[in-house]
């Protein structure tokens, strides 16, 4: 028998629930992330129309380059301040 | 199957006073027998036997190393070896038997009248190489905190590793207690040191995950230094090897040694840098990349959303020619002197051979160079960054004109100032391009210090490579140099 060390961070991921779907958007606040590469914005705008046209208050954000995970402090600030985000992929 | 280190083993104390170490399996030993049971008698010295319990013979004075816990925690080499001991530490040693030493260091005098007066010792058994691997396991493996995992007496261990989703798809060695001990020899840091914080999973990672790494990839232990500071310069904020790995474009770190430790190692600049063939080259570049994937959790389909992907993402290591190069190094040119060991890691992607085999000028030369790199990840593409490998012989061209680094850098730059015009979108009937608030301008093929240089390859061939890039900095990947420490 042979024994061979772990090559990994040994980290079991953790089971997350998901939060719980809306009944409805109706007064809720959604959060649109754009996250700056090329006309995510025209995406968005599109997506921001059909939301408030739904009941939803909308507020955006943009990570400062697509090429890297959005700052800690931007996460929190979206957690924070919305009941749900949508996020733009764009090319 | 998972289970702990169970085997700890403390230091043992030896008996104070005089102390002899010796195994049946000896010839000298054999012929001091009578010497020993004379100065158990005279000076009670004390006998510790690696191998028969009753030898010289069973008596108080005979104790037995079973484990060989005295002999390796003690260092002995030899036996016979005499040993004062104080506290329980030997403050002196003798080895082999010698009549005039051996009566000096007991003060016991006429001791074995009737042997020759000297015969040299044999190993002991604590340095036996079929057993040192068993023994530092034994003894060390305690610190190592990695969870254990066994592999059944009937599975393949190779399969098994391929089972676990621990391969790039090559075959990794399996990285035994022993074998990742031996790794760990390549460095004085400490097992459980954190070199860095390793993208996506921002998990710890540790010198000994980076030695078990480096033993599944095939490292040597004197690779492992260089492994451990280009996992510490791609897990930085500026390599960014998060966003590396998400892309959906082809590139993946590519490490650059320069300094001492190249040569020492026997690292590959020459014919076939960028090829096959060479264990630092192939090993070191692979092994980071498996920290990635292991520590990381950074694989193909997962948090890895490369397109095409490139045949260097398995890994691309190689060393600068410095010695047979007119100009300072890559890594001088970043800062560093030419003694110090460096490791400097670049995100590219696939390389391109430049083909010039008529230039007999630097001018002509780099003009042609700049005319290809134009080309570098699509023609409209403006403001990158390259990696350009100069072979020997193109680089005997600015040898010979006496062209300095930053004089080619100059010249080449010049010629790649690109009227917008034929950049924007739509021009030449081609939609990719620049906005067209770009147009009546000029812009640089590359960005201001964007073209990162080294010379290597082959003494023979007239020829060159360039590396297309990512996204430039700051937004991307910054070109990062770390020094190798030992």
């Amino acid at each position: 028998m042979t024994t061979v060390l772990d090559p990994t961070s040994e980290s079991r991921p953790e089971q997350r629930e998901l939060v719980p779907r809306p009944e409805s958007l109706d007064g809720l606040t959604i959060g649109l992330l754009d996250i700056s590469k090329p006309r995510g914005d025209v995406f968005l705008d599109r997506v921001e129309e059909k939301l408030t046209g739904l009941g939803a208050s909308v507020t955006r954000f943009m990570k400062p380059t697509f090429a890297k995970p959005a700052p800690v402090d931007l996460r929190h600030e979206i957690a924070t301040s919305c009941d749900a985000v949508i996020e733009a992929l764009a090319d | 199957m998972h289970t702990m280190a169970e085997i700890t083993t403390a230091k043992p104390l030896l008996p104070d006073g005089l102390v002899a170490i010796v195994k049946e399996d000896c010839p000298t030993c054999v012929l001091v027998a009578p010497v020993l049971a004379d100065l158990a008698d005279r000076a009670s010295m004390t006998t510790i036997t690696q191998d028969n319990a009753a030898f010289p013979q069973a008596a108080d004075w005979v104790v037995h190393d079973h484990d060989l816990a005295y002999s390796w925690f003690h260092d002995i080499d030899t036996v016979p070896t005499l040993l004062r001991v104080v506290d329980g530490e030997p403050t002196e040693r003798l080895e082999g038997w010698k009549r005039d030493d051996w009566e000096a260091f007991t003060g016991i005098n006429d001791l074995g009248a009737d042997l020759p007066d000297w015969r040299p010792g044999c190993g002991s058994l604590s340095v036996d190489p079929n057993r040192t691997d068993e023994l530092a396991v034994r003894f060390s493996g305690s610190t190592m905190c990695s969870r254990r995992v066994e592999i059944a007496a009937l599975e393949d261990e190779w399969e098994a590793l391929y089972d676990r989703d621990w391969s790039d798809g090559l075959p990794v060695v399996p990285p035994t207690e022993a074998r990742v001990l031996r790794m760990l020899e390549g460095t004085t840091r400490a097992p459980d040191e954190i070199v860095a914080v390793v993208p996506p999973d921002l998990a710890d990672v540790t010198v000994e995950k980076i030695a078990i790494n480096a033993v599944m990839a095939g490292c040597r232990p004197d690779y492992l230094p260089v492994v451990i500071a280009a996992v510490e310069a791609i897990c930085t904020d500026d390599f960014n090897m998060h966003g590396v790995l998400a892309t959906t474009m082809d590139v993946g770190p590519i490490i650059i040694v320069n300094g001492p430790i190249a040569r020492e190692i026997g690292m590959n600049s020459g014919g076939n840098v960028l090829g096959q063939g060479n264990r630092a080259n192939a090993t070191i570049g692979r092994a980071v990349q498996l920290v990635v994937r292991n520590v990381g959790g950074g694989k193909p389909g997962g948090v890895d959303r490369s397109a095409h992907g490139s045949p260097h993402k398995i890994g691309l290591a190689f060393a600068e020619d410095e010695v047979g190069s007119p100009w300072t190094s890559l890594a001088e040119s970043r800062g560093f002197d030419a003694d110090q060991s460096t490791v400097t890691v670049w995100c590219g992607g696939g390389p391109q051979v430049f083909v010039d085999q008529l230039s007999r000028t630097p001018e002509s030369l780099t003009k042609h160079f700049a005319n290809s790199l134009k080309t570098n990840l699509a023609p409209k593409m403006a403001m990158m960054e390259t990696l350009l490998v100069i072979g020997p012989e193109h680089m005997s061209r600015f040898r010979d004109a006496g062209w300095d680094r930053a004089r080619f850098l100059a010249e080449l730059d010049s010629h790649l100032q690109l009227d917008t015009d034929d950049l924007i979108r739509g021009a030449d009937g081609i939609d990719e391009g620049l906005p067209e608030a770009f147009a009546g301008n000029t812009i640089g093929k590359f960005w201001p210090g964007g073209i990162h240089v080294v010379h290597a390859g082959g003494a023979t061939g007239l020829f060159s490579m360039a590396f297309s890039g990512w996204v430039p900095p700051p937004k991307g990947s910054v070109c990062t140099t770390k020094e190798i420490t030992r």
